[in-house]
């Protein structure tokens, strides 16, 4: 774990010099990420000043919401960012050399993909929750604090198990399967409160694809929504059992996989 | 010379076709947000009849057809060309005896083409069994759309070939191509209608290229603008068509001055 944490920093150092090398490019890459954050507060504010209320919630609940989810989401496109998983290592071969690194290979997969600029990304969820927060008039204890980390990382354990997964799939298959874009679009529902949608997409949201458990469950606490709270507190739950998933189904694969590339 | 072009059209088009399967999860993709904007806006839309001079159907229809048009409008090239200058493959594209920004346009129009047929019309009828939509009423209701989703991808594909020229002189701008994406997505009306931004954003907006190449086809669709005022906003895209040429031109100029080639 240590030497992880070790070659992180180096990872680190390494990724600031490739991409401080081309400076319009990076400032670039934060702009449209910020602009991509800001296109959904966008779309609530702009909707908001039509209807007073969204299956009863309101304006500043739903982006609380967004502003909670933003922060995991962020965490998580910062550690797993291997999108491409099956063109980069896959399709080139790239894992065989993955394979012959001492630490374990999901880590070394993910210090490469590393993006620590994705840490802006955390910055604008608490000022969009900070803000929301403010004008609901919310109060805090200080354990709170405590909860929102624990939440958090709930969360972005269930990314990471979700697209660990996915990733994996690769290992069986080296065809393209065009899954990854599917789910991470089914995840832009999970911005907004799953009781907007019927009952079959809310049942996928909660117990299959469970991003409702990136963005309503975790924040209904933060809101006092008692009628969530057994969701709230399942959050941690799912995420452990989600994140065993998709190791399991890593390492299932790795054990699996014949190398591929020249 | 034109039959240069439209085999290359031809080309693209068959490329496409050939990797066919990569797109059928496309759909399904369209249409997992086409359904997320549709329970979202029905949820908006709970108790009211009308909002921003459109009603629930007419936004149904909108939603579906605003990210089926864009299947047919959104290309890569700007990615594409970027790719060729770094590549330093630009060189001998420049020698060759056509057009490098016509090339470029002619392939994403194979490439439209091939998700008009392929990608849009799969996808809008797998939709239409899903939610409750209503067609345009009339061949000329249905001519009228088709023109103004031509001229919205002529005005999309200059805004690539503009930002894909930038990089002869950035070497590497993803970050910015990608940013122009997302904010075509917003400003193109495809998240959420023109018609409901406040109105001094409006106001702003009438002056940019960007509703023009979603927001007005796709009113035209859903019957939203009437057929009488359908010939003033085919005139505005056929102004922006032409005006953006401009400093395409001016731009291409400069950067065929400018250019580096790094690699090749």
């Amino acid at each position: 774990m240590l030497q992880v944490l070790r070659l992180f920093g180096d990872y680190l150092s390494q990724y600031f010099k490739t991409r401080l090398a081309y400076r319009a490019d990076f400032f670039g890459e934060l702009v449209s990420n910020l602009i991509f954050e800001l296109i959904n507060l966008v779309f609530i504010v702009v909707v908001f000043q039509h209807v007073p209320l969204l299956n009863d919630w309101s304006r500043d609940e739903i982006i609380f919401i967004y502003g909670y989810f933003l922060i995991p989401y962020a965490l998580f496109t910062m550690f797993f960012g291997f999108w491409d998983f099956n063109e980069r290592y896959i399709i080139r071969g790239e894992m065989d050399r993955v394979l012959t690194r001492p630490i374990h290979n999901l880590a070394q997969v993910c210090l490469e993909s590393i993006a620590p600029d994705r840490i802006f990304g955390v910055f604008s969820g608490l000022i969009i929750m900070g803000y929301a927060a403010i004008k609901l008039e919310l109060s805090f204890a200080w354990y709170d604090l405590l909860l929102f980390v624990g939440l958090v990382i709930s969360s972005v354990l269930i990314y990471a198990g979700v697209y660990t997964a996915i990733a994996a799939i690769s290992f069986f298959s080296d065809s393209r399967t065009g899954i990854a874009p599917m789910i991470w679009n089914i995840q832009n529902y999970g911005r907004y409160p799953v009781d907007v949608y019927n009952g079959v997409i809310r049942f996928i949201l909660t117990w299959i694809l469970p991003f409702a458990f990136v963005g309503l469950y975790p924040s209904a606490y933060f809101l006092r929504k008692e009628e969530w709270y057994t969701y709230t507190m399942l959050t941690p739950v799912m995420g452990l059992i989600f994140f065993s998933l998709g190791l399991f189904v890593w390492n299932w694969g790795i054990k699996r996989y014949q190398g591929a590339g020249s | 010379m034109l039959r240069l072009y439209a085999e290359l059209i031809r080309i693209r088009f068959l490329t496409m076709l050939a990797y066919r399967v990569n797109y059928y999860s496309g759909i399904i993709i369209y249409g997992i947000n086409i359904g997320a904007y549709y329970f979202l806006w029905k949820a908006i839309y709970a108790g009211q009849q009308n909002l921003a001079g459109m009603n629930v159907e007419q936004m149904t229809v909108y939603v579906a057809i605003a990210w089926m048009s864009r299947a047919f409008y959104f290309n890569n090239i700007d990615f594409e060309i970027a790719q060729d200058v770094r590549e330093g493959k630009v060189a001998i594209e420049m020698i060759r005896p056509y057009h490098y920004l016509s090339v470029k346009t002619a392939q994403a129009f194979g490439e439209g083409l091939f998700r008009l047929l392929f990608f849009a019309i799969p996808g809008m009828l797998l939709v239409s069994l899903f939610l409750p939509l209503a067609f345009p009423p009339s061949p000329a209701a249905w001519g009228v759309y088709l023109v103004s989703l031509l001229l919205a991808f002529l005005i999309n594909t200059e805004l690539n070939l503009l930002t894909g020229v930038l990089t002869f002189f950035f070497f590497r701008n993803d970050g910015m191509m990608r940013a122009k994406r997302v904010i075509v997505d917003l400003l193109s009306g495809l998240i959420l209608p023109i018609s409901f931004f406040p109105g001094w954003a409006q106001a702003i907006m009438n002056w940019l290229p960007f509703q023009a190449i979603n927001y007005y086809p796709s009113m035209i669709f859903a019957g939203a603008i009437d057929p009488l005022q359908a010939g003033d906003v085919i005139l505005l895209q056929s102004i922006w068509t032409v005006g953006l040429l401009l400093p395409l031109t001016a731009l291409w100029r400069r950067a065929r001055r400018n250019l580096v080639v790094q690699g090749g």
